[in-house]
């Protein structure tokens, strides 16, 4: 495992010459948690076919739950906090944090959406004469914006930033502009997570 | 940082996908009654349409990192392949059949090729 260095340009205008910052070596995608993800897939599997109540609730509700606080946290705790520190914090943060989330994020997403879509089959919650369908069509398109968000913007920067840090000389304006990007989708995902709470409580207590 | 001349491809991609979930919504919020077809069938013409739109202007960039773009892009289309075989495991285990299942057959497929297209995109413009 080698380290290497991130060159910060204006990092120290009297020197003159590039500050270089050492940045830990990393995987882009964790292969030690690639058999936990599998795991949980099979899981999902497994309760989709058993069609019983109570696994589809849990993992509904236990990844449902962990996708809400990740956005929130990630967007209202994480984001400001990020913003402030200093470039090598930063960098090290990210080397740590972003490979992990390349992992959790689609498996959390993908397991609460297809339990959480079985859930409503076996309840009848998603047929159109349920007495609160308008709150769940309310939380498809609040999911949909969620979905288009995480797919076409804070994925796609999330694994850039990772490929440019796996760089021998990583270009720090590359980073920060796909580190803004990924920052700003996560506090607007933040706010729509509030949305769903509040529509999955109201659903919940009829 | 050098910004190069390239395709509106992740407004174009996030537009596409836009349009099979307004499809997939549409859909859902009349289950299980029979809706007429035509409106998602429209929005998921519009989506393909965009996404051919989409590896043909990427066709025509001469300048690309193509070597990293095909190397994130097969990785990725892997990794949501799998999600999209979830998705439709759930969809079929739930007795969707007809042209409601077909529908949301192609919009997961969709979704399957555009979303490692806009990873690999977002990777290879940074080359």
């Amino acid at each position: 495992m080698t380290d290497a260095v991130v060159r910060i340009p204006d990092a120290d205008p009297h020197s003159g010459s590039p500050v270089a910052i050492p940045r830990p070596d990393f995987e882009v995608v964790p292969r030690a948690g690639i058999p936990i993800a599998a795991s949980i897939f099979a899981a999902l599997v497994v309760a989709i076919i058993a069609n019983k109540l109570w696994p589809l609730v849990f993992l509904h509700v236990v990844f449902g739950a962990a996708w809400t606080i990740l956005d929130l946290f990630l967007g209202f705790v994480l984001g400001p906090i990020m913003r402030r520190l200093s470039v090598p914090a930063r960098i090290e943060l990210t080397t740590r944090l972003m490979p992990r989330l390349l992992l959790i994020m689609p498996t959390v997403v993908t397991v609460t959406l297809a339990a959480g879509w079985q859930l409503g089959t076996l309840m009848g919650t998603v047929n159109s004469s349920y007495f609160l369908h308008d709150w769940v069509v309310a939380s498809y398109i609040v999911v949909g914006c969620l979905a288009l968000i995480a797919l076409g913007l804070i994925a796609p920067a999330n694994v850039a930033v990772l490929m440019e840090l796996k760089k021998p000389r990583p270009n720090p304006a590359v980073i920060q502009t796909l580190m803004k990007r990924f920052m700003f989708s996560a506090g607007f995902t933040g706010a729509l997570q509030v949305a769903i709470l509040v529509i999955m409580t109201r659903i919940r207590s009829g | 940082m050098s910004e190069r001349a390239l395709p509106p491809v992740t407004q174009l991609g996030i537009t596409s996908l836009a349009l099979i979930v307004a499809g997939g919504i549409y859909l859902a919020a009349y289950l299980p009654r029979q809706v007429p077809l035509l409106p998602a069938e429209m929005l998921l013409a519009a989506s393909v349409l965009l996404l051919a739109v989409n590896l043909l202007a990427l066709s025509r960039v001469k300048t690309f990192a193509w070597t990293c773009f095909f190397e994130v892009a097969k990785w990725a289309l892997l990794a949501y392949v799998v999600l999209a075989g979830l998705i439709e495991f759930a969809l079929v285990r739930d007795g969707l059949s007809g042209g409601t299942l077909v529908i949301l057959t192609l919009s997961i497929a969709v979704y399957a090729v555009h979303v490692p297209i806009l990873i690999a995109f977002t990777v290879a413009r940074y080359q």
